[in-house]
């Protein structure tokens, strides 16, 4: 369910490629003709894109709250109206007969889109919390999840493998292990496990100290779950990194183990840790879903994607637009992440080319 | 071999080992504070955190407690304390259901994932290979529990097009007929995923495959194309996908289904975790991590050693 870890490349077998392209390639870095294949690759550029508006769009949450909604992520709108193309709408219906028919109550007003002057373009909730509102603060909570777990679990990953491909011997034996362990359970289960026990009291370890609700638990949660995921394949790229001549002349010229591991190893797998990096926030933001879903997540009040279908679960027949809308969010951004990723891989990665002419 | 095998058992029960000791650092010893009334969860009673403290050894040093947590949970003294029911049989009362609908999917997702990279492949570049990737795309992307949510909503009876029954398992034993109708859509919405994903990445095997020199061998001997393409490239592009179906299968069988279980009210092992979530319970969500544990460090020894029997070269001595 992981990403997928093939990928075997450098930077040094880009710039192979390139010499087979048109143009001059000389004194060009690899990273500048990486993006040159990428730019011509408008469909990932185009994903690209609409992965940045939706970050940018949560992250003006605040504003839209406050000047098109006018209203609050967790303010209640219960026996309130409002106006419709100059008619009064109750936020939440009322029910009993209307022209002789029974119309059942408590139904939440669907989406307005823009009829309403701003208000309830997606609809309301239960409680008569407008829904787009609650997207956009829902998608600040899983952007944040996602890309903060992303970057913990590749920063500590990169460690990890730089030191097992690096010593090698009994520290990669270590290494190796922790990560097999970690790999023998399944994902969302070991994180069910970890979110639960944590949701309780928090963690207080080591100097640590982590309230219980806080985002940063399912944040860590995922990142140390997935760390295995992208460790193992990094390991094995600086492994046979390590037997190359440049090491070796670096190691001769006296250099640290610190700035062979970062300075020599770091920046030849740098581009399959930006496609991974990419890959894996998409993954992440698919695990926090499901984690929330199942409570083990994003603690309410905090509004998130999986969340927001959580709550709308039980009002799929009456309101689906509540379960349908981050969702929506949800395969959004997964999907323009994914295509991006894949985009990137191809620019950085020869083989995709040789893939892509037959 | 038979060396490679009994070693291979052998770093399996270490595994295990260690992964029950990590289950137990989990529950017991990372959240801090007192673990009994947590592990109680939300319902307990004071006379339920007492039985835990001594069933536990709580008060014991840690390896009493690692063994105390291991003994309950193996002899099946451990109950679940929101609903005082033992931990071991109910997860015994979910397999049935959970192989029901892991078996199914796994054979739908296996058969259609191989079909789809097949065509992608030999239609790369074509218009059928590039809708099918926009369609595996969205598949990967699209979160389980919402696409079970979106299908039962349009699909399932009482809704707008109404002609699946809705959710719950109906033993095969029972009525096999609705055993099947009603595991249908639970199949399809957890297949989704796998089918995109196995579909893209036997289509990338079989194109790295088909640039081999022995395959331009078999087609310079002139062998029929199709002949080719299945005995010798799909062949060899299909070892990947054994063991990706081998643990992927392991995992889900181990309660990875456990959205599309909790979605479609399929009383399974996963569903029996997701319950328990909800009430803190933790005693279900310890047995069924284990539990899951055991099929993956077991389904792992099985694809190793069916790897290793495949192909002789990565047989270690």
């Amino acid at each position: 369910m992981a990403t997928e870890t093939t990928t075997d490349f450098t930077l040094d077998t880009a710039a192979a490629l390139a010499a087979e392209e048109h143009g001059a390639i000389e004194g060009k870095s690899p990273w500048v003709l990486a993006w040159r294949r990428l730019r011509r690759n408008y469909v990932a550029l185009g994903f690209l894109a609409v992965f940045v508006v939706i970050v940018v769009a949560c992250l003006l949450a605040p504003v839209y709250a406050k000047h098109v909604a006018h209203t609050g992520p967790n303010t209640n709108h219960l026996g309130e109206t409002f106006t419709r193309d100059g008619q009064q709408v109750q936020v939440i219906s009322e029910g009993g007969f209307v022209n002789g028919q029974f119309k059942a109550g408590g139904i939440p007003v669907g989406p307005q889109l823009w009829h309403a002057g701003g208000r309830y373009v997606f609809g309301a909730d239960s409680q008569g919390r407008d829904v787009a509102v609650r997207v956009l603060y829902g998608g600040q909570n899983s952007l944040k999840v996602g890309i903060g777990s992303a970057i913990i679990c590749c920063f500590f990953a990169l460690v990890a493998a730089l030191l097992a491909g690096y010593y090698s011997g009994k520290t990669d034996w270590l290494i190796s292990r922790v990560f097999d362990l970690i790999w023998a359970f399944p994902v969302l289960l070991l994180a069910i496990a970890l979110g639960t026990a944590l949701s309780i009291n928090g963690f207080h370890h080591f100097g640590i100290n982590i309230e219980a609700g806080s985002l940063w638990i399912p944040t860590l949660v995922i990142a140390f779950v997935l760390i295995p995921y992208i460790g193992r394949p990094m390991r094995g790229q600086i492994l046979s990194l390590r037997e190359k001549e440049f090491i070796e002349a670096a190691t001769a010229q006296g250099a640290s183990p610190f700035r062979i591991m970062f300075g020599e190893l770091l920046p030849n797998i740098a581009s399959s840790v930006l496609v991974f990096f990419t890959l894996i926030i998409a993954s992440n933001i698919l695990t926090e879903a499901g984690l929330s879903f199942l409570g083990a997540g994003v603690q309410p009040p905090s509004p998130s994607w999986g969340t927001l279908i959580a709550d709308g679960q039980d009002r799929i027949q009456t309101a689906p637009w509540l379960a349908i809308i981050p969702g929506i969010a949800i395969v959004l951004t997964v999907l323009s992440l994914n295509v991006f990723g894949d985009g990137l891989r191809d620019a950085l990665d020869p083989r995709a080319k040789v893939k892509l002419e037959h | 071999m038979l060396a490679f095998i009994i070693r291979r058992l052998l770093g399996a029960i270490l595994v295990l080992i260690a992964v029950s000791f990590i289950t137990y650092l989990i529950f017991v010893k990372i959240p801090g504070g007192d673990p009994a009334p947590r592990i109680a969860g939300r319902t307990a009673t004071q006379q339920n955190i007492e039985d835990i403290r001594q069933k536990l050894h709580l008060n014991d040093p840690f390896y009493e407690q690692y063994w105390g947590l291991m003994k309950s949970l193996f002899s099946g003294e451990l109950v679940s304390y929101s609903s005082q029911l033992n931990v071991v049989d109910q997860i015994k009362q979910g397999i049935p259901a959970t192989f029901s609908l892991c078996i199914g999917a796994g054979i739908i997702w296996l058969f259609f994932g191989i079909l789809v990279g097949l065509i992608s492949a030999v239609t790369a570049g074509q218009a059928s290979d590039r809708v099918i990737t926009v369609l595996a795309l969205i598949g990967i992307s699209m979160p389980v529990f919402w696409l079970g949510l979106i299908v039962r909503y349009l699909f399932a009876q009482g809704h707008p097009f109404a002609f699946m029954p809705d959710g719950e398992y109906v033993p095969i034993t029972q009525n096999p007929w609705q055993w099947f109708v009603h595991l249908l859509m639970p199949w399809w919405v957890l297949a989704v995923l796998f089918i995109g994903f196995y579909g893209r990445v036997l289509r990338g095997n079989i194109l790295d495959t088909i640039n081999e020199d022995y395959v331009r061998t078999a087609k310079a001997k002139g062998l029929p194309q199709k002949r080719v393409l299945v005995k010798h490239v799909l062949r060899n592009s299909l070892i990947p996908i054994v063991t990706l179906f081998g643990l992927d299968f392991a995992a889900v069988l181990g309660g990875s289904a456990i959205l599309t279980e909790t979605v479609f009210n399929l009383k399974g092992v996963g569903w029996y975790a997701a319950q328990a979530v909800g009430d803190l319970d933790l005693p279900p969500i310890m047995g069924v991590t284990i539990y899951a544990t055991f099929f993956i460090v077991l389904f792992s020894v099985v694809v190793d050693l069916v790897y290793a029997y495949l192909d002789p070269r990565i047989r270690p001595t």
